[in-house]
């Protein structure tokens, strides 16, 4: 008699899913790997549209070699038919089922046809997306996010104008000003709120001095990118102005300048220093936000903004890992260690063994030194205290529902709104299309509420008829095409 | 430098689509939003309250603001939706819907 195959469902095919899904497929477990975009690679191994017919998308990417043993692997298991692949699939709820879970998913860019995929296990790798702190201007044509400015690039091969600025803080700035100028973009200048060659001083100075130089010595590699980048930005004469911030966009109908001014130690814009720099596209962001609502739904804790896991990377639901930045914010080869690590774990346990956590070790010391290095630049990127209260009644700062500041701070002031949940109910902020996914870090800043993660039961706008119909056969036990059974 | 040279892509053959009634060339695999910023259209929303211009915001389908109008059909997210031969992409003003 055999026994039938263990199943777990890996949702989200970027670098952290790969990792996880490759770890447990060559250890006996049928992986199903489920990702809402076309093909697989996530954020950061985004990979051209193939009827653009790219000969040499590594142009566009760092660590390519990387990514070409994922996708051989990935090759190799959905050949053997130990992975199947659901591309185009918009997962909306994860729920327990009797002892499994119940993936419900909706098909391609329409998102109104149903898909349901069940499994023993589950591991979240859903990633994350740009946080932007608003500011006037910023819900102009032609200002985007660095992150999506990125993914249209890689993705669609386009460019938003041909004269960007670059701004808001963190290390993802570097690769899209660079990526940006090496496609043929004229980047006015790189506009960093924080001074990030602080890092290195602190490291120098003596009460951080241990923790930060172990963090950055651990971290070669992450040097010598950031040395790269350096030289990059003078290939490509990229201005890089430090310790400044746009504090207005300009333009009627689509962007033409922003205003950039000089912070003070107070994070206060300093009198004076305002200095206007045409541009047609502004690239902007301050850091990214763990998508944690499919974990929320499961009921699994959260931890700050991202999901609570533990050194197997377990949710504290039976059956639920997480990994990738889902779980916190740490750049891909984070993602990788945890995917890897949150794989081999989920492929034991569903086995029935209690795994080996000396087997994974490699990859253990890897997440260890990853996170105390982004610890160490997260506090560096700190963004500047004051913007919150920089920000002029009159702009809009919840972008689907057209809420200002000014009746964010109204709800607060005069209608004694205490947290973020009255302040939406009273204005409408974060209650639009996006479900305050854009809106609720410059929401709780302007109302000087906590950041609360919104509980978005739904991980997507579903129509009514899907929710009503009964769920739709398993679609993940059926190989997908192109793939030997 | 662009960015088809820089990965030397060499697309499938172009086709067309029609922008609020004006013809586009696409390249096959390029969303709606990738093809209208080829085409240096940015805006293709104006907002329910103020009638503002909107187009892409986060690139990943996550913020809604580059909603369109595909075929008669409003509120298509642009950056995820593929332009197809023939497509008839127009603005959406509001919810798209008579309200
Ligand atoms: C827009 C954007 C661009 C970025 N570009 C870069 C870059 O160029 N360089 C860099 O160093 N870092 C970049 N990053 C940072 C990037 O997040 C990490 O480097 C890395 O990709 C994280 O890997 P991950 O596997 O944890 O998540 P991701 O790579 O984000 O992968 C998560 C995957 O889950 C899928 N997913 C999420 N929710 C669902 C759902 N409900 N249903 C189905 N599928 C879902 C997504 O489609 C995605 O493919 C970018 C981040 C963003 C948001
Ligand atoms: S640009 Fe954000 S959803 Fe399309």
């Amino acid at each position: 008699m055999t026994e039938r195959r263990q199943v777990l469902a890996v949702i989200g095919a970027g670098p952290a899913g790969l990792a996880a899904a490759l770890a447990a497929a060559a250890r006996g477990v049928r992986v199903v790997l489920v990702d809402s975009a076309a093909e697989p690679g996530g954020q950061f191994y985004r990979q051209p549209a193939p009827g653009l017919g790219a000969r040499r998308p590594q142009a566009l990417h760092h660590q390519w070699r990387t990514w070409e043993r994922l996708r051989d692997g990935l090759a190799t298991h959905l050949a053997a038919g130990r992975v199947s692949c659901l591309s185009d699939h918009h997962v909306w709820c994860v729920e327990r089922d009797s002892g499994r879970f119940a993936v419900h998913a909706l098909l391609g860019p329409e998102q109104r046809e149903p898909a349901s995929v069940r499994a023993d296990g589950v591991v979240l790798a859903t990633g994350g997306y740009e946080k932007v702190w608003p500011f006037p201007g910023w819900t102009l044509p032609g200002v985007i996010t660095a992150g999506g400015a990125q993914a249209m690039l890689k993705g669609g091969l386009t460019l938003p104008g041909r004269t960007v600025v670059v701004a808001g803080t963190g290390p993802l700035l570097l690769p899209v000003a660079t990526g940006l100028a090496a496609a043929g973009a004229r980047v006015a200048a790189l506009v960093e709120s924080a001074d990030p060659t602080t890092l290195v001083r602190r490291s120098a100075h003596p009460r951080n001095a241990v923790r930060g130089a172990r963090a950055l010595a651990a971290h070669p590699g992450k040097l010598a990118e950031a040395g790269g980048y350096a030289a990059q930005l003078l290939w490509h004469r990229i201005p890089v102005l430090r310790r400044r911030a746009v504090v207005e966009a300009h333009g009627r109908d689509r962007l033409e300048s922003v205003t950039v001014a000089v912070l003070g130690p107070d994070g206060r814009p300093v009198p004076g220093t305002a200095q206007r720099l045409d541009c047609d596209t502004l690239a902007v962001g301050h850091g990214l936000l763990p998508h944690t609502d499919l974990a929320d739904g499961l009921g699994c804790r959260l931890d700050g903004a991202g999901v609570h896991v533990d050194d197997e990377q377990r949710t504290d639901v039976p059956g639920v890992w997480a990994a990738g930045e889902a779980t916190g914010i740490g750049g891909a080869a984070l993602s990788l260690a945890e995917g890897h690590i949150a794989g081999r774990s989920a492929a034991a346990r569903l086995n029935g063994t209690a795994p080996d956590p000396r087997s994974w070790a490699p990859a253990a010391r890897s997440r260890t030194r990853l996170r105390a290095f982004f610890a160490e630049l997260d506090r560096a990127y700190a963004a500047p205290v004051r913007w919150a209260e920089n920000v002029p009644d009159a702009t809009v700062v919840c972008r689907c529902e057209e809420v200002t500041a000014g009746a964010v701070r109204e709800a607060v002031g005069s209608l004694g709104a205490g947290d973020l949940r009255t302040v939406k109910l009273l204005t409408r902020a974060g209650m639009g299309w996006c479900q305050g996914r854009m809106c609720e870090p410059g929401v709780a800043g302007v109302a000087g509420c906590d950041l609360t993660p919104g509980r978005r039961p739904l991980a997507r706008p579903v129509p009514l008829g899907v929710l009503a119909a009964p769920p739709p056969p398993d679609a993940g036990t059926s190989p997908c095409p192109g793939t030997s059974p | 430098m662009n960015p088809l040279d820089l990965v030397g892509a060499r697309p499938g053959a172009p086709f067309t689509v029609t922008f609020d009634g004006r013809e586009i060339e696409v390249l096959p695999g390029q969303t709606i939003a990738a093809a209208l910023w080829s085409a240096g259209v940015v805006a293709w929303r104006t907002t329910r309250e103020g009638a503002r211009p909107r187009g892409v915001f986060c690139g990943i389908g996550v913020c809604f603001d580059c909603l369109v109008t595909v075929d008669g059909r409003p509120g298509r997210r642009a950056c995820l939706t593929p332009a197809t031969p023939g497509a008839d992409i127009g603005t959406q003003a509001g919810t798209g819907h008579d309200d």
